[in-house]
């Protein structure tokens, strides 16, 4: 199957023929995929180099004249590098574009940590008026650029990864998905992580929702499943563990409530390999998911022995 | 001169200090304070397209302050074209003022950017330029101010090796030089333009005439930039 970054560059080259305010700001990184692009649109693909506070800074420079630019690199170096032009260029300057990131937490693990940037999303949760997509598929991607670049001058963030699951579900950009009902308790399966989360809740009587856009935080959709699942959640993130634990902490402040919160460990491993092994090294293969969940909503969700 | 018309009453450049007296308090001011004036003054006098009426039009030019901190000359002269009230001038950084200490563009009429964070300017100067350019748009002028210190800051040698060879020749950036950077050394900065592909003249800061003739020169196919020479900042 192809991945999220290989459907990146045709779909955006679409939106530059089919929208003379899409403009596509590059530093070295994908440059490649763009080549036919450049040639139609010249003036609207442009690679700064490796430079990548200009890269933000000259996206934000191009927005305020009424472009909607679509900034991509790796996350290392699209959010956390240039992360104050993020914080002013756009939100200061009260403007926006569409950032896309690849090779956020391990897609790379050869490449050690340099390349790896587990933290995006926690990062810009900092920040006000962020949309983030977390796409589980290249299809899903799809569909979720295009919800991007449609947004008007929003700031949105679309996390693409070589990681995937089988099938594409139909995400909307704003809610979350309902895959399986129970009634002891939520999973949030966020992007890619779903077919694992599916693996490892099989048997249990839990709720799995499928969560491909997290900020904003779909409260009314974790509220509505806390109604038959009750108020025991799991979020299972592909990024930094952790970071969603507070919007469902606060979409459930008014209700005795627990939140177990999973996804990429803050310890660096120093290890390289594959994104099978670091992904069962951060316990979000099925085994450690079904481990850890199981743990958490204990026998009331009728956790069975192992996977 | 160009005299505005701004609450019943115009302004020349013999207003601006009365005009930075509202905001500061104080009758005189030293060289830090008014290292910009000359240069925005002739700027908005003479050489920029855009007026209060044309704030919103796409083919204005753009006037980026990047050098953010010390505005009271940028109000002056913003009161004094009519972008702003001179009512607002005494409010200049209480809570209720659109004025800070640091420009926001969201709050101050006319100005293109928010700026205080030095860096900034530039790098955003430089995606104005492209977006003008991608929109057909080939007539406004960009130009940016920062200050001598300020490009201690790498950000804008990302910027300026950049637009030389894209060919910017729509970017202007006026460095004030006010010998304010601990590292520095004499006829650095237009070298460091040049280098990459700038056309550059080096002037005096407080010389209208100058300043005017360096600004409106021609440089076909390259950015340009005028660095203006004013007091030192620690003479």
């Amino acid at each position: 199957m192809d991945t999220m970054r290989d459907r990146f560059a045709p779909v955006v080259s679409r939106l530059l023929d089919e929208d003379p305010r899409v403009a596509v700001v590059l530093a070295e990184i994908g440059k490649d995929a763009f080549h036919e692009a450049v040639a139609r649109h010249p003036a609207r693909v442009i690679n700064v180099g490796i430079r990548e506070q200009l890269l933000v800074g000259a996206a934000a420079g191009m927005a305020l004249t009424g472009l909607r630019p679509v900034v991509h690199t790796f996350a290392s170096f699209l959010v956390e590098r240039p992360f104050e032009q993020v914080k002013l260029d756009f939100g200061h300057q009260g403007t926006g574009a569409v950032l896309v990131s690849a090779a956020a937490s391990f897609d790379w693990p050869a490449g050690g940590f340099t390349h790896m940037a587990p933290g995006d999303v926690a990062l810009l949760d900092t920040l006000d008026g962020w949309t983030v997509h977390v796409p589980g598929h290249p299809d899903e991607a799809e569909t979720l650029l295009r919800h991007a670049v449609a947004a008007g001058d929003d700031r949105v963030y679309v996390r693409l990864s070589v990681q995937s699951n089988r099938q594409a579900r139909p995400v909307d950009g704003a809610r979350f998905l309902t895959v399986r009902e129970g009634r002891a308790g939520v999973v949030i399966a966020v992007g890619p992580l779903l077919d694992a989360v599916l693996d490892a809740t099989e048997g249990m009587d839990a709720t799995v929702l499928y969560a491909t856009t997290v900020r904003p935080f779909d409260t009314a959709g974790l509220r509505r499943a806390s109604e038959a699942a009750g108020t025991d959640v799991v979020l299972v993130e592909p990024y930094l563990a952790g970071t969603s634990t507070g919007a469902a902490n606060d979409a459930l402040a008014d209700l005795p409530h627990r939140v177990l919160g999973l996804g990429v460990d803050r310890r660096e491993l120093r290890r390289y390999g594959t994104v099978e092994e670091h992904t069962a090294a951060h316990g979000l293969d099925a085994r450690g998911l079904r481990e850890r969940i199981g743990g958490f909503l204990g026998a009331a969700a009728g956790v069975g022995s192992g996977v | 001169m160009t005299i505005t018309a701004d609450e019943h009453r115009t302004h020349g450049y013999a207003d601006l200090p009365g005009l930075m007296s509202l905001m500061t308090g104080d009758e005189k001011h030293g060289p830090a304070a008014t290292s910009t004036l000359d240069v925005l003054w002739v700027l908005y006098d003479r050489v920029l397209r855009v007026t209060p009426e044309r704030a919103e039009d796409p083919g204005r030019d753009r006037f980026l302050l990047s050098k953010g901190h010390g505005p009271m000359a940028y109000y002056a002269v913003l009161a004094a074209k009519g972008f702003l009230p001179v009512g607002w001038l005494p409010g200049f950084g209480s809570y209720d003022s659109p004025l800070g200490h640091h420009p926001d563009r969201v709050l101050v009429p006319g100005a293109e950017i928010g700026s205080g964070s030095l860096g900034h300017g530039l790098p955003i100067g430089v995606g104005t330029a492209l977006g003008l350019r991608a929109q057909g748009l080939h007539d406004p002028a960009v130009w940016v101010l920062i200050g001598d210190a300020e490009l201690d800051e790498g950000s804008n040698h990302e910027a300026i090796a950049f637009a030389g060879p894209a060919g910017l020749d729509r970017l202007h950036t006026v460095v004030v030089d006010n010998a304010s950077a601990s590292h520095a050394r004499p006829g650095g900065i237009a070298a460091r333009f040049e280098a990459a592909g700038w056309s550059a003249a080096t002037v005096d800061g407080r010389d209208h005439a100058a300043l005017y003739e360096a600004f409106t020169a021609p440089h076909p196919g390259r950015p340009r930039v005028v660095v203006a020479r004013v007091e030192p900042k620690n003479a």
